[in-house]
């Protein structure tokens, strides 16, 4: 196949890419677009197979088909509670996926350029490499704490900040060696050495970020992946690699400056690190909250339930951790057909990936049309006969609105307390990811149902069955 | 702390200050608390149940009010009918009254009472502020009164409230008109509703719309319009001009409504005459007027206190004692808000009341202290109901910098927006001069793409947020077409390089697609 029939089948790829990604805006052509996702893969991959001079078929099969193996086999086996942990390790492979062609590239250059095409080339594959490495160690690490593997804790060295300069700065220093080398073989310590930085520094980077900040992280990484796809077309002079790569990189900055938002927090401060530690914003920070918290029980709860006419469900990461989804579609169902009217409301940032509530609802079968985002419902809450509060804290915390001094002073947050009565599902007093005390569990129209929360909603559907 | 609890001795009153209930909190709390024997028997609370609870019951009136430091009563004190003294000259100097004195009324009391040396706080003098709604004894009463007085009404209307259509023929459902929407008003609603009436409502203040709409009743609208402040919370006499349109509503009403309930009252004033002679005679037959203010002189003009009439065949129902006619419910609700003023008004159970003025509850219950008349408090702003503790705006943003307030100039503000711009423009002539124009074209094609990915993203619905990572994830993938392309070079490490990243590549783009399939799925269904 020619070259130009070649870019001809790229460009059909790149919008079959953008219809993707516009079909989500809604729920209908959803489907539709990632058919046309898979199809643009499919087109692009075959014209790059007719492409001439690529003829090593075999090897080629024997890993596509052990790679389409073990993503279907993933992506099959995965819990939707765990979509975080896979998106975060899909991530990495990208970043594997762009160091290894970047390292190929360099070492294929076989082309002849002028002087600046090379200045130019060896820029695009140092900064490929760059971003590459730093997407793979970052979304280990990012899995490792979404799988609990390493403590959700921001891990906060002495100087980290100095630290963080002091790899720039090598990494600029082996950037000028790198592009200055006479040859070949003199070339290739600065990029080893680049790429041990970008490692380190993607660890350093994810490591010292807090558990509620994961959605931010995420949606980051995401971005790094769609960068890193843009310079290996950018090293590669390949059209299609570069809108690709810019659709996702766009896409993931965008969620993450939605993120940022919901939190109240600036970009910077969410990378550079250290929210989330309870010792640092807890005591200094917030006030002092005291009061009497009112426990309650699941038959009481029942009752409430039973004889309100409008039930609102706030959903947020201890749903995840519980996995009550279930039990909380069963309730949903079990009170819609009381005639009581429920409805969601997600918190941005509930969970751990942007929409990861939205995806465990789906899956239980909650009907997408009661659920909510924050800003369509945060003013119905008045109308609200109950309000349940399952695995969320930081999110529903008054604080951010009344106490100035809080560390989470200013972020939006969903206003349950302004309902007759809220009842919150939490397996201790602990604080929430933040570590800042909720006023809210000392409301006086608020209740606490301490314990599993897949336990209670199981019971509370039992109650309300009977 | 010696508590003690007469029975009521006015005519046909049936209730009483304290429950059992009630009692055994506050002789936990460590009070001594004495009960007039019978005090609670009409509310069908027993000598023995109050025993049990921990009281004493005291047999003569002598043993009941010896030392007793605080005294809790509905009714204000008055000629003691079997004892024949005043009930004030029974009560110790230096003891505490708490019950429903009606200061504005009853201004002689208050002097008796500072003469007597006795303190005395008065519980239809509860601000009207969201902290002491659990003390708003007048709220409890008035939501007992709004309850019984459409039962009373259904008992003298010959008629079903719910309409129903039978075998006998089509019923149609009463229509019952509600003036006054206060606690009492909303009380009445709910019930009239409960029983399948048809419900209208009216009131001067308009803020209470929305509360009657949300009881599924019909709210009446003058075509007048007047500004009607109510910072106390309570109603306003209105002007001339307001009444008449007022009166014309009301007038075409009762020709039409079967029954009709008005709880109009300003606080201190006689009750507005709202329904007049000529509106009662246009209403048919067989209609029923409950006046729940016929204690401070009705708000229809036929009224009657304390019975039952009939006038141009209406029955005007003129009843003062709703509330003690539901004797155990009211007693209740009357128990458990003296219970949390005593917990405002007492921290130690062995010492003194405090009567902290700086409190503005306790100020403003408080009608006379140490010998001295305290009444009428200082004004108190309220929050009406209408309005919410909590908005975005009243939030405090500690974000602002102090400088935001200055208007910066238009030509810094000029400059400020330009600025970027200008950077981007340099940015972009000095990649220009340097790079080659092999670049420049592919940097052409990503700076557009950057725009469409930002154009395409903000419209995806925040409910599929997840999706959209791993479908991205997946077309991030098309890294592989990189390696696809570097996998035939003759180099063996080239090959094994382009080989590993095919291979985590393709996991990538199966995977994902494959999980955001398996998630739209779920959202289709």
């Amino acid at each position: 196949m020619d070259g130009q029939m070649i870019n001809a089948i790229y460009l059909g790829a790149a919008v079959l890419f953008i219809l993707a990604l516009g079909g989500l805006s809604s729920n209908e052509n959803a489907r539709r677009g990632n058919l046309y996702g898979m199809l643009g893969m499919a087109l692009a991959i075959v014209a790059t197979l007719l492409t001439p001079g690529v003829d090593r078929y075999g090897v080629i099969a024997v890993c596509m088909a052990a790679g389409a193996v073990i993503g279907f086999v993933l992506a099959r086996k995965v819990q939707m509670t765990q979509m975080p942990q896979l998106v975060a390790i899909l991530h990495s492979l990208v970043g594997l996926a762009a160091v290894s062609v970047g390292y190929a590239t360099y070492f294929d250059n076989g082309n002849d350029f002028t002087v600046a095409e090379k200045t130019v080339h060896d820029i695009e594959v140092y900064v490929g490499v760059l971003i590459g490495a730093l997407t793979f160690s970052g979304s280990v690490v990012a899995f490792g704490k979404l799988s609990a593997l390493i403590s959700s804790k921001p891990l906060l060295l002495p100087m980290r900040h100095g630290f963080n300069g002091l790899l720039l700065l090598l990494a600029v220093y082996f950037g000028v060696q790198f592009v200055g080398a006479e040859s070949m073989d003199e070339a290739v310590f600065p990029l080893v050495a680049m790429t041990v930085i970008a490692l380190i520094f993607g660890v350093h980077m994810v490591i010292a970020i807090g558990g509620a900040d994961m959605p931010v992280v995420i949606s980051m990484l995401n971005s790094y992946s769609g960068w890193a796809a843009a310079a290996t077309g950018f090293m590669l002079a390949n059209d299609l690699l570069i809108v690709t790569g810019a659709l996702v990189g766009s896409s993931g900055a965008i969620l993450s400056y939605i993120m940022c938002r919901a939190m109240n927090r600036n970009f910077l401060s969410v990378i550079s690190g250290g929210f989330g530690s309870g010792g640092k914003s807890g005591g200094a920070g917030g006030a002092e909250v005291s009061g009497d918290v009112v426990a309650t029980h699941v038959e009481e709860v029942a009752q409430m339930l039973r004889q309100a006419g409008k039930v609102m469900i706030v959903p947020g990461y201890g749903m995840a951790m519980a996995q009550a989804q279930r039990e909380v579609a069963e309730v949903t169902r079990l009170l819609m057909a009381r005639g009581v009217q429920v409805a969601f409301a997600i918190h941005p940032v509930a969970g751990r990936m942007p929409g990861h509530m939205n995806v465990l609802l789906a899956e239980a079968k909650v009907p997408y049309d009661i659920v909510f985002e924050m800003d369509e419902v945060n003013d119905d809450f008045p109308n609200v006969d109950v309000t349940l509060v399952i695995g969320a804290n930081d999110t529903v915390n008054p604080a951010a609105m009344e106490d100035p001094g809080s560390p989470i002073s200013g972020m939006p947050v969903l206003r349950v307390w302004e309902s007759k009565t809220v009842v919150v599902l939490k397996r201790s007093m602990a604080t929430g990811y933040a570590g800042v005390e909720n006023p809210l569990f000392f409301k006086e129209n608020t209740r606490m149902l301490f314990g599993d929360a897949k336990g209670n909603m199981g019971e509370l559907v039992r109650a309300l069955a009977e | 702390m010696k508590i003690v609890v007469p029975r009521e001795v006015h005519q046909g009153e049936k209730r009483v200050a304290l429950t059992p209930e009630v009692v055994a909190k506050l002789v936990d709390a460590g009070h001594e608390v004495w009960i007039e024997t019978h005090a609670g028997l009409s509310a069908t609370y027993s000598d023995e149940a109050y025993r049990a609870a921990g009281a004493r019951i005291a047999d003569s009136l002598d043993a009941l009010y010896r030392d007793a430091d605080l005294i809790l009563k509905l009714r204000a004190p008055q000629l003691h009918p079997d004892a024949q003294v005043h009930e004030v000259d029974l009560m110790p100097s230096g003891a505490t009254l708490i019950a429903f004195l009606w200061p504005a009324q009853n201004p002689q009391l208050l002097e008796r009472l500072a003469e007597k040396g006795i303190n005395a706080l008065s519980m239809d003098a509860v601000p009207r502020i969201s902290r002491a709604q659990k003390l708003d004894a007048l709220s409890s009463m008035a939501n007992i009164a709004g309850y019984r007085a459409v039962i009373e009404a259904s008992n003298q209307f010959g008629r079903f409230f719910a309409g129903q259509i039978t075998a006998a023929g089509k019923i149609p459902p009463a229509k019952v008109m509600i003036i006054g929407v206060g606690v009492a008003g909303l009380a009445a609603i709910g019930t009239a509703r409960s029983l399948g009436a048809v419900v209208r409502a009216f009131d001067t203040r308009p803020e209470v719309k929305d509360q009657v709409l949300s009881m599924d009743a019909e709210f009446l609208e003058l075509d007048y319009e007047e500004e009607v402040d109510s910072s106390d919370g309570y109603a306003k006499t209105m002007s001339k001009a307001f009444i008449e349109a007022e009166m014309k509503l009301f007038a075409e009403q009762a020709k039409e409504v079967d029954i009709i309930i008005t709880t109009a009252l300003i606080p201190g004033k006689p009750a507005p005459r709202l329904i007049t002679a000529e509106m009662v005679a246009s209403m048919k037959d067989g209609s029923v007027i409950v006046d729940l203010a016929a204690e401070q002189g009705g708000n229809c003009e036929l009224t009657e206190p304390h019975k039952v009439v009939e006038k141009h065949g209406v029955r005007i129902i003129g009843y003062t004692d709703l509330p003690s006619r539901l004797p155990a419910q009211s007693s209740q609700l009357y128990a458990t808000n003296l219970y949390n003023l005593l917990e405002e008004l007492i921290d130690d159970p062995a010492g003194p009341i405090d009567f902290d003025f700086d409190d503005e509850v306790i100020r403003g219950v408080t009608v006379v202290r140490g010998g001295e008349i305290t009444w009428p408090p200082p004004k108190v702003e309220v929050s009406a109901g209408s309005q919410q503790a909590y908005s975005g705006s009243t939030a405090p943003d500690i974000e602002d910098e102090p400088a935001a307030d200055e208007e910066p100039s238009p030509l810094k503000q000029a400059a400020r927006s330009l600025l970027p711009i200008g950077i981007g423009a340099l940015a972009l002539l000095g990649m220009g001069a340097v790079a080659p124009a092999s670049f420049m074209s592919h940097f052409t094609v990503f700076v557009l793409s950057c725009f469409i990915g930002y154009m395409v993203i903000w419209n995806v619905t925040p409910s599929l947020h997840t999706p959209l990572m791993s479908v991205t994830n997946a077309i991030s993938s098309i890294i592989v077409i990189g390696a696809l392309l570097k996998v035939s070079s003759g180099d063996g490490l080239i090959t094994a390089l382009a080989a590993l990243a095919i291979l985590v590549a393709t996991v990538n783009i199966v995977g994902g697609f494959a999980v955001t399939q398996r998630m739209l799925k779920m959202f289709g269904e």
